[in-house]
């Protein structure tokens, strides 16, 4: 008899969390809770200014500090070629600064100490002169023709310019642009936001002088990148270098670049030949490490008047902060903004985007999206309502008339990408069912009468998750493809590794449903291991939703290898042609007799005491998979506010997904993916910002001024399910941990500017913090929230 | 006795002053030398090696390192270890026992409650503070109850769902 898969905690089963039983004991592994016998501790001296000259820096203060052991400075850094390293997008990053500081925050000295209050105390005591720069906080500024250069490190380096970069066919969009009855514009500014995972970044290095082997436990979503960069800074051989994700307390991008703290550390290991933890400060991480956005996004849409969408052209200054830290396939320069419009049938498109530095921290990583796709469909739906509304249409039939069709797929767009599966006008229905469409404006029309100002806000979007195939995906030249290594036991139980690099996604549960679906193995006989370089196999970690699109499909092709070596020691045990053998989930049976049959156990025991005579004993294989395509999940979300007209103050009354991901591995899982995805739509919607005053100062670097919102704020979430498998990937799912973050900033937006619609309001820049609204309320101006701000705004 | 220092370094540096506290963690005494300015967070992370409360700020605003001091959820990163002397505090590490899972934990992995699980710790504590007090909680009060505790991956609504099916399991328990 087949197994019930749900039982065997296959595919499609809300199984509950492995990892969650040492979470609960407050028995996870972080990497701060590692303790290696010896160790020191490290602690960052950042710079309190944002442009300046390092005249001089004196540590002999530090070092009459008992317990402090080594203070490292950018010049010792530099005497070890170790002063710069390279970025993840082909730029240079200072370690330690040698010449100037670019930002506040940026790393001056490190003291390596007996313990860490020691090592507080003695960055206090470092005493550095700077000389300060002109400051420049964004783009504009940077761009001003005798501004300062930020960058003069570079030879050839045109101003404060990173990137100037164009895709799509610019004669076919301008034709389309002479050809519209209606032209409609928005411009608007996608506002610096910090991951900020609860747990900061931070490592433990450990180089063992007698077997010239270096250790590093470190808090990244890509430990194998790592390894590699490692390799390259550090010219250590890659085979003596090993890198330990342990546990991770959330990443969302945060966790992919490489950072000056783990370079640091790691010389710092080799000079005292003792272990060195470092683990930053929340300011430190937020103020120093990898944001997300900081794009000013302008465009246009050409329409015909029946609201046909005939072409749209988008224009992106992107802020880049110091150094050109972005983490993303390096052919794209902006990540893949291009993505924009992907789910509507537009004929023409063109895009050009400028990237900027300026005196602000590096990044630009793919904050729980994938590669700039956040910025990209925020302005698709954002430009979107504007259209609708330019039209008079609804925005939901704007919306149905132009979504590509049901029979439309495969669908090729404007830019290139090819879209291939969804049923988009389903989940808007659903959508549309859910939030009460049908009574809204009604509704609307006489809450106005009280002097109440109700707005719903829609976001349509398909996104390119799972990067990606070889043929256009790269970091550093390495490919985009992920792996798995599977490896059965005599008992039958198993164990898998992959590539990936779990931090909340439950990697350790959902895997082991991928297994037992494709071999009946139950999950829980299943142990999952990810982020040690030196048993997993290699992989590009996990970011931009690529899990299950890349390593989950490493993981069902290694299972089906398993299977096929597992069939041939069935048709022995059976002592019948390989040919004359069926499959049913957990067990092979005779054709012509299903009750002669081998599970996969007996076969499993068999590889190790009676295989088949001339076949290679055990019951192991791999798999490196190349994704075909990227997967496209489509969302829809609906988002129902009610504006208080006296403060500003705006409140959610509801708020539906309707998610179409493909086959989803866990339900469970997914749901928890989406609705955090949610509420850091809302948090970016309504306060959660980076800005800078004009002296550069960070204003967002704690959480008493970078607010994220808490139980008490968070709205709750209406899911709804649409299932649409993707073809070209083994189980048909589909990438989701960013969907929601990407498409539902839009949501809300659109939904405070439907409340305001009648004024004449068409933006607010985000956070549409209450005295944002209240000014669109009595202006009836748009709002927007390019820094520098003033203190206190 | 355990020592901190005995923990993190060879002995105190030279005018380093140190005070003896004795406090009662997971019902049991623990005696221990510390600097004046130690925080409690950091005694129990690195000198009692109860590495299940976490740090996740410096300015008291996540809850990560919530404990419960006589029975009341505080913030262990802003209370010094020497405040705590003479005190009773319970951390995550005496949640459950060593056969059972207390409801909360049990809840949080019933209702998918955590995801990364850096800010579980907490959330469960300040839970049980609520718990404790009102066994039959409306989703507003889990609500206001958690508003201390920040966190980044699940949404709270799962966090909420599983802090009323461990109130529910309570309640049952105790009729
Ligand atoms: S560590 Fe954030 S409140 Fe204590
Ligand atoms: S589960 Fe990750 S912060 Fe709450």
């Amino acid at each position: 008899m087949a197994l019930d898969e749900i039982k065997i905690g296959g595919l499609g089963a809300s199984r509950r969390r492995v990892e969650d039983n040492r979470f609960i004991r407050g028995k996870g592994n972080y990497v701060d809770d590692i303790v290696l016998s010896g160790m020191l501790h490290m602690e960052i001296l950042r710079s309190p200014v944002a442009h300046a000259r390092i005249k001089s820096i004196d540590v002999s203060k530090a070092y009459d500090i008992p317990g402090v052991r080594l203070v490292l400075t950018g010049e010792m850094m530099a005497a070890r070629n170790l002063a710069w390293m390279p970025t993840l997008s082909y730029d240079t990053q200072a370690v330690l600064a040698t010449d100037k500081v670019r930002f506040q925050g940026q790393e001056v000295a490190a003291v390596i100490a007996d313990d860490p209050y020691i090592a507080k105390d003695a960055c206090q005591a470092i005493v550095v002169e700077y000389e300060q720069l002109p400051v420049i906080v964004n783009p504009f500024q940077a761009m001003e023709s005798g501004s300062e250069v930020i960058r003069d490190d570079k030879e050839n380096q045109p101003g404060n310019k990173v990137f100037d970069w164009e895709i799509g066919d610019k004669a076919a969009t301008d034709k389309a642009f002479a050809e519209a009855d209606v032209i409609s514009k928005m411009e608007l500014h996608y506002p610096r936001s910090h991951p900020s995972p609860m747990e900061t970044c931070g490592s433990i290095a450990d180089f063992n002088r007698a077997t010239g082997k270096l250790t590093v436990y470190m808090t990244s979503q890509a430990p194998h990148i790592v390894r590699a960069a490692v390799a390259m800074v550090a010219e250590l051989p890659e085979h003596m270098i090993r890198i330990v994700s342990p546990d991770l307390g959330g990443g969302f991008g945060n966790k992919v670049p490489i950072y000056p703290g783990y370079v640091i550390s790691i010389l710092a290991s080799i000079l005292t030949e003792r272990p060195v933890k470092w683990i930053e400060d929340k300011t430190g991480n937020l103020i120093s490490t990898g944001f997300g956005r900081d794009v000013y996004l302008q465009g246009e849409m050409a329409l015909r008047k029946d609201g046909k969408m005939l072409g749209m052209r988008m224009r992106t200054i992107s802020d880049h902060g110091a150094f050109y830290a972005d983490a993303q396939p390096s052919k794209f320069k902006i990540g893949l903004m291009h993505s924009t419009f992907a789910c509507y049938d537009i004929p023409a498109a063109h895009l050009e985007s400028v990237g900027y530095y300026t005196n602000k921290a590096p990044g630009g990583v793919a904050y729980r999206c994938s590669f700039r796709v956040t910025e990209a469909m925020f302005f698709q739906e954002r430009m979107v309502h504007a259209a609708a509304n330019d039209l008079g249409m609804d925005q939901a039939e704007f919306r149905r008339m132009n979504l590509v069709k049901d029979d439309m797929f495969p669908y090729r767009t404007a830019f290139g990408f090819l879209t291939d599966s969804g049923q988009y006008g389903k989940c808007l229905d659903i959508g549309m069912k859910a939030i009460g469409y049908d009574t809204y404006k009604a509704e609307q029309e006489e809450a106005r009468k009280r002097g109440k100002l109700l707005g719903i806000g829609i976001s349509t979007m398909t996104e390119p998750l799972g990067a990606g195939n070889s043929r256009e995906y790269d970091i550093l030249g390495i490919k985009m493809f992920d792996s798995a290594e599977l490896r059965v036991h005599m008992s039958g139980k198993a164990i898998l590794r992959t590539g990936a690099m779990n931090q909340g996604q439950g990697h350790q549960t959902t895997w082991a449903q991928i297994v037992a679906h494709e071999l009946g193995i139950p999950a829980d006989d299943v142990t999952v291991e990810e982020g040690d370089t030196d048993t997993a196999p290699f992989g590009m970690g996990t970011y931009a939703s690529r899990s299950t699109p890349v390593a989950g499909a490493a993981v069902a092709m290694v299972a089906r290898k398993i299977r096929a070596k597992a069939r041939k020691i069935a048709a022995h045990l059976l002592e019948v042609s390989e040919e004359d053998i069926e499959w049913e989930l957990g067990r092979f049976y005779v054709r012509s007799n299903k009750e002669r049959g081998v599970t996969i156990q007996d076969c499993a025991l068999a590889a190790y005491s009676n295989m088949p005579d001339g076949m290679e004993p055990g019951l192991e294989n791999n798999a490196y998979y190349d994704p075909p395509n990227l997967t496209w999940p489509f969302a829809a979300y609906f988002v129902k506010v009610e504006v208080d007209a006296e403060t500003g103050v705006w409140d959610v009354l509801k708020v539906v997904a309707v998610d179409d991901c493909g086959v989803r591995i866990n339900p469970m899982v997914v749901e928890g993916q989406i609705m955090g995805g949610l509420t850091e739509a809302y948090a970016m919607a309504s306060m959660q910002y980076q800005t800078y005053d004009d002296e550069g100062n960070c204003i967002g670097s704690n959480y008493m001024d970078y607010l994220l919102p808490t139980a008490w704020e968070t709205p709750g979430f209406e899911l709804h399910e649409v299932v649409t498998p993707c073809p070209h990937h083994p189980i048909g799912a589909k990438g989701v941990g960013e969907c929601a973050t990407v498409a539902g900033p839009a949501a809300f937006v659109n939904a405070v500017v439907d409340a305001l619609g009648h004024l004449g309001v068409r933006n607010i820049d985000m956070p549409m913090m209450p005295n944002r609204v209240y000014e669109a309320l009595t202006t009836g101006k748009d709002i927007s929230g390019m820094p520098p701000v003033k203190m206190g705004d | 006795m355990t020592s901190l220092y005995d923990e993190v370094q060879a002995a105190p540096g030279e005018g380093v002053p140190t005070r003896r506290v004795t406090i009662k963690v997971n019902g049991e005494d623990r005696t221990v030398d510390v600097e004046p300015r130690l925080l409690l967070a950091h005694l129990l992370r690195q000198g009692l090696k109860l590495t299940g409360t976490h740090t996740g700020c410096d300015t008291t605003n996540c809850g990560a390192c919530t404990i419960l001091f006589e029975g009341r959820p505080i913030k262990s990163c802003t209370m010094l270890a020497v405040q705590a002397d003479g005190h009773s505090i319970e951390t995550v590490e005496g949640l459950a026992s060593a056969s059972e899972l207390h409801p909360i934990q049990e809840g949080f992995k019933e209702e998918h409650g955590l995801h990364c699980g850096f800010c579980t710790p907490g959330m469960m504590l300040a839970a049980k503070a609520l718990l404790d007090k009102n066994d039959n909680p409306t989703e507003d009060e889990v609500r206001w109850a958690l508003s201390g505790n920040l966190c980044r991956c699940t949404g709270y609504q799962n966090i909420v769902k599983s802090v009323l099916w461990a109130a529910e399991k309570m309640r049952a328990e105790s009729k």
